[in-house]
């Protein structure tokens, strides 16, 4: 998709090569019209909200707020549209290409780079209200600029978080971290080992989509692994910061076996089953999948969310890609757009769609909330790193995807698997890559 | 559907899938019998190895019949499997076939969630659509295609084959940028069109080879009896054709009953989306899903083609022209 022309396509050319079009029309309508009854025009005028939300409780909270809107403003109505992040991308492209875009968009931040520099999205400049702008910190709003413009505003965030069987922790009699005092990654690696008995792994890493993974928890150790020179241009260098966290965890697959091999190639809601089962005594996953946890584990399942392991001087920075709510750039009615976003993101809201999700808010006050700082299901110790949480190191790289799907994401998981060792991982993540970011940088 | 596995295990060699294991079990019996049998019948005389050597055969195609049912069979009946279990049972280290305790939580929660009959509804209506109009299209066409063989329709036959071969991706902004002209965007008969389109080359190419099968003596016979070209068709030519059309029309309707993208893009109303497109509703990040409700909504989802085969079935197997001509 990064390769796509943005030049708006216009009709004409196709149309004129096709003279028999009323004709054809006209034959469509008549053999289609005996068996589809004729549909009203949609929506009357309404503005569109494209939502993402998939949990029940999540979706109903967004139906509700939604239908408080419209209860509000009878003149601005809102219509929901229900979208799925299977194909939001692919959606969102031929909507914006053929001009029936969405008027309020949900989308991640890290699909935003290609809308954004494409000029689908609104610039968000002059429309964010001052108590948006304040309410959310900005390491969050950076999440969503591109090229020095806001394109969307960022409101939920999923940090990577350890979840761990409490009964299995206790009996191997392993010092519990906290947000305040985390494990370093030593810590870490030795709770593995001491967790891993008969047929227990210690630690199932499920790294099917192990880029951002590594990326995202090596900002912890200073790893940044891309670096914008003077004149704007991106290059990768893999540094010994950068090694900390995939040694890390290969080791702990490879050297000490202290996590499962097999999990390598599995997503988070596979390792579930092992985790349940006593198999897994942590699983590094998204702090989401604390609803999944809550719904299928077994009666009388003990488990505890813990933080992930600090770097050097306790450094628990973490990359994150927000979900953000875009206005299109086509969208007439930027303003009460923006109001209805406002509305939505208000604190009080603010905190509905967070718990409906299981994700952290960006807002400020909504994370002082005190529904989002009960120990209850992990909340707090969630809350309590959410200032630590920065833009995901790549998604504001152009050719990222690339580099991710070509080099990086088979580089990965040949390393973390031991097929090849850390200085042919850098050769490749290096100069495989800088070859595929020089093509999008020219 | 990822989960509906046997479950992840560190050692898959030793957790054979049961499906699988089933299958070996169910295929090494008889064949240990027909061995069996096969060497008394050797043994008895020497005349009749033709006849062993052919109820092997057929033994050997039952087998892969049986086979292959074991196949298609394992991911519906785990789909049913999952679609009965309450949450705690879709993630075990060892799951069941039966679901210890069975709910009908998925379905009330699926049908909840998501307006799954308006959305059916809407996939019937364009499904049925498209096979009916796709069908009354292809039929003349196939029929002139089959009987009238010149350079133009050895053309249109290769054209025909060729077309199947474009993917999706390829033509899906112009298709949209063609059907926004036409204003047929958001409107199911927009979709109905473009599921016309895309399964006619098929449909024409499946009748046209029933098409052939229907012996010109027969056409001849009317004809010196006294009927008009117009009578052959109606009275004698289309009966026979019936199973190819109905088998046409029930392979494009399942075609457009599954069909996801163009669904996706083409509808942007809520109230108007199909199936498809709804049950990606309980499917959110990184492959992580809400199964049960996923699960029964699917299997709503796969009835009407389970329904419709059941039906129909016995019109496609035909034999209608059995005896009509001698040759």
């Amino acid at each position: 998709m990064a390769g796509s022309p943005h030049e708006p396509a216009r009709t004409s050319p196709l149309s004129r090569r096709l003279p028999r079009r009323r004709l054809l029309t006209a034959a469509g309508a008549a053999g289609v019209g005996a068996l589809v009854p004729g549909c009203a025009s949609g929506g009357g005028g309404g503005l569109r909200f494209l939502s993402l939300a998939w949990q029940q409780e999540s979706v109903r909270a967004n139906k509700r707020l939604v239908a408080e809107w419209n209860e509000a403003h009878p003149r601005s109505r809102v219509t929901y549209v229900q979208g799925s992040w299977t194909s939001v991308h692919d959606q969102l492209l031929t909507s914006f290409e053929g001009g029936e875009a969405p008027d309020i968009i949900h989308d991640a931040s890290d699909d935003l780079a290609d809308f954004a520099y494409g000029g689908y999205l609104a610039d968000l400049g002059d429309l964010l209200p001052d108590r948006l702008r304040r309410e959310i910190p900005p390491h969050s709003w950076r999440t969503a600029t591109f090229g020095g413009r806001v394109y969307g505003v960022p409101f939920l965030q999923e940090p990577r978080m350890i979840m761990a069987n409490r009964r299995l922790l206790a009996a191997a009699d392993v010092r519990l971290p906290t947000a305040r005092e985390p494990w370093t990654w030593e810590e870490f690696a030795d709770a593995a080992e001491r967790l891993t008995r008969g047929a227990t792994y210690g630690v199932a890493w499920p790294l099917k989509e192990p880029v951002s993974a590594t990326l995202n928890l090596s900002l912890s150790t200073g790893g940044h692994l891309f670096h914008r020179g003077d004149d704007g241009k991106v290059t990768i260098r893999y540094t010994a910061r950068d090694r900390v966290v995939p040694n890390a965890i290969r080791d702990q697959v490879v050297r000490e076996k202290s996590a499962s091999r097999s999990t390598l190639g599995m997503s988070g809601a596979d390792t579930l089953p092992g985790f349940f089962g006593d198999r897994y005594a942590m699983v590094p996953l998204g702090f989401s999948y604390r609803q999944q946890i809550v719904q299928q584990a077994p009666r009388g399942f003990d488990w505890v969310v813990l933080p992930a392991p600090a770097g050097p001087g306790g450094d628990q920075r973490q990359g994150v890609s927000p979900q953000t709510l875009s206005i299109a750039a086509d969208c007439r009615r930027k303003e009460e757009a923006m109001a209805f976003v406002e509305f939505l993101l208000r604190p009080a809201n603010m905190v509905r769609l967070a718990r409906g999700d299981w994700l952290l808010p960006t807002g400020t006050t909504a994370l002082a909330d005190p529904a989002l700082r009960t120990p209850r299901h992990g909340w707090a110790t969630g809350t309590a790193l959410a200032g630590h949480l920065r833009s995901a190191p790549a998604q504001s790289v152009r050719g990222y995807p690339e580099w991710k799907d070509k080099v990086a994401t088979p580089a990965f998981q040949e390393f973390y698997s031991g097929a090849i060792d850390d200085g042919e991982l850098r050769d490749r993540l290096v100069s495989d890559g800088n070859l595929v970011l020089a093509r999008y940088q020219r | 559907m990822k989960r509906a596995g046997p479950g992840p295990t560190d050692h898959p060699t030793d957790h054979p899938t049961p499906g699988h294991s089933r299958g070996r079990a169910a295929l090494s019996r008889p064949s240990a019998a027909l061995s069996r049998r096969r060497a008394a019948l050797s043994r008895r005389r020497a005349g009749v190895p033709r006849r062993g050597r052919r109820r092997a055969a057929r033994a050997g195609q039952y087998l892969a019949l049986l086979g292959y049912l074991v196949f298609l069979a394992f991911p519906l009946l785990w789909l049913v499997s999952t679609a009965f279990k309450p949450p705690t049972e879709l993630a075990t280290l060892h799951p069941t076939w039966l679901p210890e305790r069975p709910t009908f939580d998925n379905f009330r929660r699926a049908f909840d969630e998501q307006p799954l009959l308006r959305a059916a509804g809407n996939s019937l209506l364009t499904a049925g659509s498209a096979a009916a109009i796709s069908v009354l299209i292809a039929t003349p066409m196939a029929y002139v295609m089959a009987r009238h063989r010149s350079a133009l329709s050895r053309a249109a036959t290769g054209w025909v084959v060729v077309s199947q071969a474009f993917p999706f991706v390829l033509v899906i902004i112009p298709l949209f940028l063609i059907l926004k002209e036409f204003r047929l965007i958001d409107e199911p008969a927009g979709l109905v069109l473009v599921y016309v389109v895309w399964s006619l080359p098929f449909a024409l190419w499946m009748l046209a080879g029933y098409v052939r099968a229907v012996p010109r003596e027969l056409e001849e016979a009317a004809a010196v009896d006294g009927a008009g070209r117009l009578r052959t068709l109606v009275s004698v030519t289309a009966p026979l054709l019936a199973p190819g059309i109905v088998a046409t029309a029930l392979f494009t309707f399942i075609t457009a009953w599954n069909e996801f993208f163009f669904a996706l893009v083409l509808l942007k109303t809520p109230e108007k989306q199909t199936m498809p497109v709804v049950l990606t509703h309980f499917i959110g990040t990184e492959g992580v899903a809400d199964l049960g409700p996923l699960a029964a909504a699917a299997l709503l989802a796969t009835l009407p083609s389970l329904v419709l085969f059941a039906l129909i079935q016995r019109r496609i197997t035909g034999g209608l022209l059995a005896g009509a001509v001698k040759h």
